[in-house]
């Protein structure tokens, strides 16, 4: 029941909050409740919706929490994401157009959490041979990602609208609506239990294969991992590896199920969002979803209640949530007994020194 | 070109000093953005209803210093991680300009213009731009604060404290130093230089747009990195960004806008990551970064 806490928590300073913020819009708190609720519980479309934005959360979620376990604080999801997009929607702007989905499907995926994994690669090795923070270096990998994509779109690839052509019809996930006309009109696509399945699939990997259970141990104490002989350098690059290739995958929500290609902008604030699901998800990957979809609640409910108050509002809320929920994890964390396998998140395991 | 050189590198050498204030105290900061961006919009909104300047500057960077203080407070006694803590109070910032621009004057992307300092002669040649730099109250305070901070940290009884702090939480309360205290008060420091900065860069466009500090927390961030979280080295670095940026428009006005000059802008984050690389065996960081006293 512990682990309910920094929910509960979260939810109540936010309902809380966006009363106040109504209010100070002189409108009435009740109006705007019903509204976000309408526009996102409400309506089949509205939960279609929810799920869409739900989506590429998960996938980010997921990016910071296999960083997080193996001792690795991934912030540059932002920057991995945006690249991978961008790569992903080249390649699948320039396949012929009659490539039938089974190429283009994993060619297009493959490349994205190809170039995103490549993307995270950098800090990850520079952390691993060097001892240079992540932290730092994620950062700076971010800003320069914001800056080759513009440049990318417009210099290399002459867009004019900052975007990348069409992508073949073979490249697009079909959406949820082909098989639950309910969703109709809205933008969930099969990436939905996609994203689900690969958090299983990663919570999987971590759990039952030799390298996830080391890259776990790397992050517990890694220390005690090279007295044992395990290779900390090796499991943090792998991680990091993988963090980016999952930090990647998102743009099966956005790029392959909802535009159909690539954007400036496309997926932006995912990354960091992520690292929220990732604390509020705590370590499982059910845990993870759920909570990818309570912040693609919120996303979506600014967008229902904007006639009311401006959708920033919400943002607003989703920095509220953050802390909210980082103190409450801390503070169950320290009523109770650990989480086993370091499942809480509100205190990562500290770096041995910056410079190993 | 000096003048606009100093003019572009003031708020980033504001933000570098305010981020050597607080890591140099052990706190990780990367919502310098947050700062920036947070004192620009009060110092407009407070210029603009009431018409003084002087209260607009006052209240921009008494809110970089209160914001400043949340994050020490949630970082020391929540002990919420310092990284998680920076970029929720970015993404409050951000957010929440953006919601009060609308609550308070109606727009999505900016604020009415303000008026600032008008101070020293008006002509837009070289000398007078400089004249005019020298004189604007915002700039002096900034340059004060850069200048002493240095001193401060060096000789003072405070910036020992906060260095020890930094250096070795665990030590310097073992000697009886409270280091949340100390930590919280270098935070205050931080965030009101940084927010010099937020308060020059909104004066300087005689308004407060959505988003206008656009990365220049982040530049600072690489500046202090570089200067291996040296106050003076960190400034020249931030100087060093402003003339990149100058001889950017230069460039720009002289209509030939070339692919490299968006390349340019990467060159302090990329400078950054190579200096980390090849810094790596020294240790640069203060050694207590991001860990706490008692643990």
């Amino acid at each position: 029941m512990r682990s309910l806490l920094p929910v509960a928590l979260a939810v109540a300073g936010i309902v809380l909050l966006l009363n106040l913020i109504s209010f100070a819009f002189g409108v009435a708190p009740l109006a705007t409740l019903r509204a976000a609720a309408a526009g996102t519980w409400g309506t089949p479309y509205g939960i279609g919706q929810v799920l869409f934005k739900a989506t590429p959360l998960v996938f980010t979620g997921l990016a910071f929490e296999v960083g997080f376990r193996a001792g690795l604080f991934n912030i540059g999801a932002e920057g991995q994401l945006a690249l991978g997009s961008l790569a992903g929607g080249c390649v699948g702007a320039a396949l012929p157009a009659g490539t039938p989905w089974i190429l283009a499907l994993p060619l297009c995926i493959g490349v994205a959490m190809g170039t995103a994994a490549l993307v995270a690669l950098v800090p990850g090795l520079m952390r691993a041979r060097l001892g240079v923070h992540e932290i730092i270096s994620t950062i700076m990998v971010n800003r320069i990602a914001d800056g080759i994509v513009p440049f990318a779109l417009v210099t290399l690839l002459g867009a004019t609208s900052l975007r990348t052509a069409d992508l073949v019809a073979g490249a697009s996930l079909p959406k949820l609506e082909r098989a639950l006309p309910a969703f109709a009109g809205s933008a969930a696509s099969v990436a939905f239990p996609l994203a689900i399945a690969v958090a299983f699939g990663v919570e999987a990997l971590l759990r039952r294969t030799r390298a996830g259970r080391e890259m776990r141990w790397t992050g517990q104490n890694a220390e005690a991992c090279r007295a044992e002989g395990i290779d900390v350098p090796r499991r943090q690059v792998q991680a990091m590896l993988l963090s980016g290739a999952l930090a990647g995958g998102a743009m099966t929500a956005t790029v392959l199920g909802y535009k159909g290609y690539f954007e400036l902008g496309l997926g932006t604030g995912a990354g960091f969002t992520g690292i929220a699901v990732a604390l509020l998800g705590r370590g499982h990957p059910l845990g993870i979803v759920l909570a990818a979809v309570f912040f693609g609640t919120l996303q979506q409910a600014g967008l229902a209640i904007n006639a009311h108050v401006p959708k920033e509002a919400m943002d607003v809320l989703t920095a509220c949530a953050i802390v909210l929920v980082a103190v409450a994890n801390r503070a169950s964390r320290a009523v109770g007994s650990p989480a086993p396998d370091g499942g809480s998140a509100a205190v990562p395991p500290e770096p041995a020194s910056v410079e190993s | 070109m000096v003048a606009e050189t100093l003019r572009i590198a003031t708020p980033y050498a504001c933000a570098a000093v305010g981020g050597i204030w607080a890591e140099r105290s052990g706190v990780i900061q990367i919502g310098l953005e947050a700062v920036l961006l947070t004192s620009a919009f009060t110092s407009v909104a407070v210029a603009a209803t009431t018409g003084s300047a002087a209260l607009g500057l006052l209240a921009g960077v008494a809110s970089g210093a209160l914001l400043s203080v949340l994050h020490a407070v949630l970082v020391e006694r929540a002990r919420v991680h310092a990284v998680i803590s920076g970029i929720a109070l970015n993404l409050l910032a951000y957010a929440g300009t953006r919601l009060l621009l609308r609550a308070l004057f109606d727009s999505a992307s900016n604020s009415p213009g303000i008026d600032g300092f008008r101070f020293g002669p008006t002509g837009a040649d070289g000398a007078s731009m400089l004249a005019r730099f020298f004189l604007d109250p915002v700039t002096l305070a900034a340059l004060a604060a850069t200048a002493l901070t240095p001193f401060v940290l060096a000789r003072t009884r405070f910036g020992l404290r906060a260095r020890a702090a930094g250096e070795n939480p665990v030590a310097a309360a073992s000697v009886g130093i409270d280091v949340s205290r100390v930590r919280i008060a270098a935070l205050a420091v931080s965030g009101a230089i940084c927010a010099l900065g937020g308060v020059h860069l909104a004066f300087d466009q005689h308004r407060f747009e959505s988003g206008m500090s656009s990365g220049r927390g982040f530049m600072a961030l690489a500046a202090v990195v570089v200067s291996g979280w040296r106050a003076e080295r960190a400034v020249a670095a931030c100087v060093a960004f402003g003339a990149l940026e100058a001889l950017q428009i230069v460039l720009q006005d002289q209509a030939n806008r070339s692919a490299g000059a968006e390349l340019i802008q990467l060159l302090p984050y990329v400078a950054t990551l190579v200096v980390l690389g090849f810094a790596a065996g020294r240790a640069a960081a203060p050694e207590g970064l991001g860990k706490h006293a008692e643990d």
